[in-house]
């Protein structure tokens, strides 16, 4: 259970257009990819080194490839990653401005406060 | 010494500038309104005639990440490139090139840390829309150098409001003892009720009216003792999931000063979140 390797692919894909048009299109492709290459990357430092010890849970795993999120919400997720990364994602696909944003609001009406932890 | 020639606060809406520059067509209906009283608190600082602006916000995960997150952290360099990808493509925001004021930035750290502040820095550092939808709001020349303050608003565990409150004291001694003929405008930004990623969002006001209500007037007033008695780390989960962010307008009441009612107070009832803009001349309003 990893609330900073959810972050860092949603960190990480978010930052980068082709990526974002990337996990778009084909979602269990790319989280495969990422955490087979990116996930145990120490960002912002060179590249012979890395982390070992990073892996998404199942439950993780399938919060991102099904584009769920809802779930990661519930998993703690930080909620402006999510929101951000989704919106790049989504929002094309609504006719009406904020129609995405509303109804990615109503998705998570049945959580009520306190919401699921953010810390890290 | 320095002269403090203004304290402004302000919320900072990602979205004004794609609001206030869009064509006819496709301009939002509130669009005018927020442009007036934009342009009326943007000479609430033309006035203060200011030489360098101190420039308080918080990193939105573009250049701060979770693998080495500071609590405060002050910009030393030349320059600061600004904006970055996803506000281009999320809000429309353009790139922005900003001079530095380096000696301004050595005096707040050197300071900042003799006071107790462990402050991190930065000798390269690209600024996001925290800092830049102040300078597109209040001083779209973009002509004035900076020093970018950042606070850690976001990633929990975050500093206790009462730690930003210090900083704000800490920050206007540190001017006032400015060896310089400089005069400096402190313009911070932050949120009120504000939910983002969460069930509340983009609702047709911010999350809690009443909220806002009560910290527009502490702010107003100057009521930091009001403000630190009703505002916890927990409490700020109540108003909505991003009013941490208030805590910045906690520490711009710390630069104004204990009981200093706000010189120039406006707000603007919007969509998502409410709209507020104050500013201090603690000494003196200009002629």
């Amino acid at each position: 259970m990893s609330k900073y390797l959810l972050n860092k692919f949603l960190f990480t894909v978010d930052r980068d257009p082709d990526l974002v048009e990337r996990y778009r299109a084909a979602p269990h492709e790319t989280v495969a990819w990422w955490e087979s290459t990116i996930a145990n990357e120490i960002l912002n430092c060179h590249g012979g080194e890395a982390s070992t010890w990073l892996a998404f849970d199942d439950v993780e795993r399938e919060a991102l490839t099904g584009h769920d999120y809802v779930k990661l919400f519930e998993l703690g997720a930080h909620p402006f990653l999510t929101l951000t990364l989704f919106i790049a994602m989504f929002e094309r696909d609504y006719d009406e401005p904020l129609a995405f944003q509303k109804e990615y609001g109503a998705r998570l009406s049945h959580f009520s406060l306190p919401y699921p932890d953010i810390a890290t | 010494m320095a002269t403090l020639a203004a304290v402004i606060a302000s919320t900072h809406h990602p979205f004004y500038y794609k609001a206030s520059t869009a064509p006819p067509e496709e301009r939002p209906p509130f669009a005018d309104e927020w442009v007036a009283k934009i342009t009326a608190f943007r000479e609430t600082l033309t006035r203060a005639r200011a030489d360098v602006l101190v420039m308080v916000g918080s990193d939105h995960f573009h250049q701060l990440w979770l693998d080495n997150m500071p609590q405060f952290l002050v910009g030393k360099a030349p320059f600061y490139d600004a904006n970055w990808y996803n506000e281009e493509r999320e809000f429309g925001l353009p790139r922005m090139l900003l001079r530095g004021h380096e000696e301004l930035s050595s005096h707040i750290l050197r300071g900042g840390l003799d006071e107790g502040f462990d402050l991190a820095f930065s000798n390269e550092l690209r600024i996001d829309h925290s800092i830049t939808c102040p300078i597109i709001t209040l001083r779209p020349e973009a002509d004035l150098p900076i020093v970018p303050i950042y606070t850690n608003i976001f990633a929990p565990p975050l500093p206790r409001p009462g730690r930003f409150v210090e900083l704000g004291h800490a920050i206007r001694r540190l001017i006032d003892t400015w060896p310089s003929d400089l005069r400096v405008a402190v313009i911070g930004t932050g949120h009120l009720s504000l939910e983002l990623g969460g069930p509340r969002q983009f609702g047709p006001h911010g999350p809690d009216p009443e909220f806002d209500r009560k910290a527009v007037e502490w702010i107003a007033s100057g009521d930091i003792e009001r403000a630190l008695a009703e505002v916890t780390l927990d409490s700020l989960w109540t108003p909505g999931n991003a009013t941490h962010g208030f805590m910045d307008f906690m520490l711009m009441m710390g630069v104004a000063g204990e009981g200093a009612k706000a010189d120039y107070a406006d707000t603007l009832d919007l969509f998502h979140t409410m709209e507020a803009y104050f500013t201090w001349y603690p000494n003196g309003v200009p002629a």
